[in-house]
């Protein structure tokens, strides 16, 4: 287990112990306050490349890890993957081989294969490769601008400043993660940063999005959603992945929301204070009502606006910040 | 062609071994017994064997020699070399070349180019047309040819009508069909072993039952056939268990097991490094333990290779892009032997499994004037070809880069192997000596 990212690539937050996961969240809450100045930099990396490669689609992602790299001052790279070598038939490895050829100090690469980050980074061993998404692996700066996220909603309910709460508000914290989990790197993220930080988590999905041998992981499978709607302090959904063939795993689209969505129905049941959560982008009608995602619970947007300084955490500590020496 | 005498190794017999020389002349054994070293013709080429098995040579059912169609990866020539290397007297050819070894043309030009290659290649003609699993290859034609061995490999037949087909065809001609047991729709897509692993990497599965169903699915074909049919690289303990049970109820049924699933298990592809991966994948703990089980307790056949190259550059494209196979002649004797127990390896079983079950499966125990080869995988006695190997039980080496074959996907490089073929004699002559070609 690893229990700090300072120094390091990070591919997973599957090995991360919750000291690991807890510096990221103190580090990002130190930055918040950058994004309140008029000039909104720090130096932090001045002088430091951070290439940006992805060669899947994004707009959150792209933008808030180019803008974290920008507030710190790094120089960024951005190949635009489309308009690149690559749609000559460039492998990964020489892409990466050319990119460091130019002096990078990290690349944050997003790619539709599982792995294709510690691929990437047997190739350039003296680069932090930062994982922004890989296949149906893992999301890890998805899965710590969610938990951010939740500690600071409910640190400010609790009148206590987020980073003095440590970890305490995860502690027994019922979270309820509903839907594709077997195509979501999101949702493999999600689950390893709640367990680290001491929360139960629940996973409701139909039996052909539950990924095999589910009942390895540190989760309980609740066949019924609507058993477990009361029981949640947090909904996570997930979205439903049609372009990774999801929609043939349900007889119909609107089967899997009768049975699995978040109906306006549904949502009346839910206690008041229970969180609801969508890493995006959503499928509006599907995995929830138009309506719920504009509920005073909903932190959708919030979820948006951490993504810069979960990633200005995870660029500073992994590039810059000096390991402790223990 | 010089006369050769393999001296003071233990000589290894079907039910038995002693301490014997073996003369080679004229490409046949001529004399084999401990008096023999003494009075050999003159300009006999001498090789000592001692502390080593002179048995029958290796006989390969399952390599990919990728020539026509990739010759980057390997070529005849190239893979026969990594094949004497690694013992191998003869190696079949597998269909799955580009364009599919389906017609006589396609045979023909590779038993012609295996002909001048530096040991005996044998073809495994297509069960299909373009391995489509869709019309019968022309099997009598090729049968014609020498052709004893049909398979899609690569993929499984899928449909079972197009495969009960083959099978009546096949029985008469007294041919048999060898199955790639996959079941497409199961695994398609799959990367590695499905399990708890695949599901915390984030890679499409392959699961057991995938190869499973399909050996049910043959098994109950075989019955209303009565045809004969090999089943390739199983790599599941209920796979070995339904052959098992089959045989016992006196079906026709043969099966080989690959190097790889009886050393390494899925975990090796935690770190997706695509040098792992394989069709049918690495599978668990407990599968590799049956398999094992399976090789040394004699639920299996053969140990066959399933040598599958391919070039540098392909395989280190993302894991679930990279194309499947490793290689497996140059070290498969060793992992053999290991896996027999090493020191506890009994010489018996070892040459079973090497040479004289798959030289029977595959046809080549009786000599062939067409395709031309030399009878394999026979005992060591006098009027028998000259196909022969000498092991020595007690090297330990490391598996190392500078290989035989074009391409270098193993997955054992670097890894101490335990046993070391020091020559192979291929029809009467030599050719590797001290480890390496001559």
């Amino acid at each position: 287990m690893i229990d700090s990212i300072r120094g390091r690539s990070l591919m997973t937050l599957h090995d991360l112990t919750r000291d690991a996961v807890v510096e990221v969240l103190d580090t990002a809450e130190s930055f918040v306050e950058v994004h309140q100045r008029t000039v909104k930099k720090v130096p932090a990396l001045k002088g430091r490349v951070v290439a940006s490669l992805f060669y899947e689609e994004s707009t959150r992602t792209r933008l808030s890890f180019e803008t974290a790299a920008k507030r710190l001052s790094a120089d960024v790279l951005s190949l635009a993957v489309a308009s690149s070598s690559v749609k000559k038939g460039e492998s990964l490895r020489d892409t990466i081989a050319t990119i460091d050829a130019l002096g990078i100090d990290a690349v944050v690469l997003r790619h539709r294969s599982s792995g294709a980050a510690e691929q990437v980074s047997r190739y350039v061993p003296h680069v932090r490769v930062i994982n922004a998404g890989d296949g149906l692996h893992q999301h890890p700066t998805q899965g710590l601008l969610d938990v951010f996220t939740i500690r600071q909603v409910l640190a400010e309910r609790r009148g206590v400043s987020a980073i003095d709460s440590g970890s305490s508000v995860f502690e027994g914290l019922r979270v309820l993660i509903v839907g594709d989990v077997l195509h979501s790197r999101v949702a493999r993220s999600d689950i390893d940063a709640y367990v680290a930080l001491g929360a139960r988590v629940r996973v409701a999905a139909p039996g052909t999005l539950l990924p095999v041998d589910i009942s390895t992981w540190p989760v309980e499978v609740v066949d019924d959603f609507d058993d477990a709607i009361e029981w949640a302090d947090v909904i996570g959904l997930l979205r439903l992945q049609h372009e990774r063939g999801a929609s043939s795993f349900v007889p119909s689209v609107s089967e899997y929301t009768a049975t699995f969505g978040l109906t306006a129905s549904r949502a009346r049941r839910l206690r008041p204070e229970t969180l609801i959560m969508h890493p995006g982008p959503m499928n509006r009608g599907v995995e929830l009502d138009s309506s719920v995602a504009d509920l005073p619970a909903a932190i959708i947007e919030r979820q948006v606006s951490n993504g810069v300084p979960i990633r200005m955490a995870v660029l500073y500590l992994t590039i810059a910040a000096p390991r402790e020496v223990a | 062609m010089e006369p050769v005498v393999l001296r003071n190794g233990l000589v290894v017999h079907p039910d038995g071994a002693g301490m014997a020389d073996v003369l080679v002349v004229d490409g046949r054994i001529a004399a084999v017994g401990t008096g023999v070293g003494r009075d050999v013709p003159s300009g006999c080429r001498e090789i000592d064997a001692t502390n080593c098995w002179v048995g029958p040579g290796f006989v390969d059912l399952h390599t990919h020699l990728r020539e026509p169609g990739d010759e980057a990866a390997e070529t005849i020539a190239s893979g026969a070399r990594a094949a004497a290397v690694g013992g191998f007297t003869a190696v079949l050819a597998m269909p799955n070349t580009e364009p599919a070894l389906d017609n006589v043309a396609l045979v023909t030009y590779v038993l012609d180019q295996g002909s001048r290659a530096v040991v005996d290649v044998a073809v495994a003609g297509a069960i299909t047309l373009g391995r489509q699993g869709e019309r019968l290859a022309p099997m009598a034609e090729l049968a014609a040819l020498g052709v004893r061995l049909f398979t899609d490999d690569g993929v499984g037949v899928q449909n079972a009508a197009v495969m009960r087909r083959a099978l009546s065809y096949a029985r008469p001609l007294g041919v048999r069909l060898a199955q790639h047991c996959e079941d497409a729709a199961l695994s398609a897509e799959g990367s590695m072993n499905e399990g708890a692993l695949s599901s915390r990497l984030g890679l499409i599965g392959r699961p057991a039952v995938a190869e499973e169903i399909m050996v049910a699915r043959d098994l109950a074909l075989l019955r209303v056939t009565g045809a004969a049919l090999h089943f390739l690289h199983l790599s599941t303990a209920r796979s070995l268990d339904l052959v098992a049970r089959a045989r016992a109820e006196g079906l026709r049924v043969s099966c080989e097991v690959a190097p790889h699933h009886f050393t390494l298990d899925e975990s090796a592809c935690a770190t997706y490094d695509a040098s792992y991966k394989v069709n049918p994948p690495l599978r668990s703990v407990n599968d590799v333990d049956a398999v094992r089980r399976a090789l040394r307790e004699g639920t299996v056949d053969a140990v066959a290779t399933d040598h599958a190259p391919h070039a540098a550059q392909r395989k280190d494209l993302p894991f679930d892009e990279a194309p499947a196979g490793m290689l497996g002649l140059e070290h498969a004797a060793s992992l053999t032997y290991e896996a027999l127990g090493a020191g506890e390896c009994d010489p018996q079983r070892f040459f079973a499994v090497l040479s004289r079950n798959p030289a029977t499966i595959a046809g080549l125990r009786q000599v062939d004037s067409r395709p031309r080869h030399g009878g394999h995988g026979g005992a060591v006695e006098v009027g028998e070809d000259g196909n022969l190997v000498v092991f020595d039980p007690t090297e330990r080496w490391e598996a190392h880069s500078n290989l035989q074959s074009l391409a270098s996907n193993s997955p054992y490089l670097g890894r101490e192997l335990r046993g070391r073929v020091r020559c192979t004699m291929v029809n009467g002559a030599v050719v590797v000596d001290g480890g390496s070609l001559s």
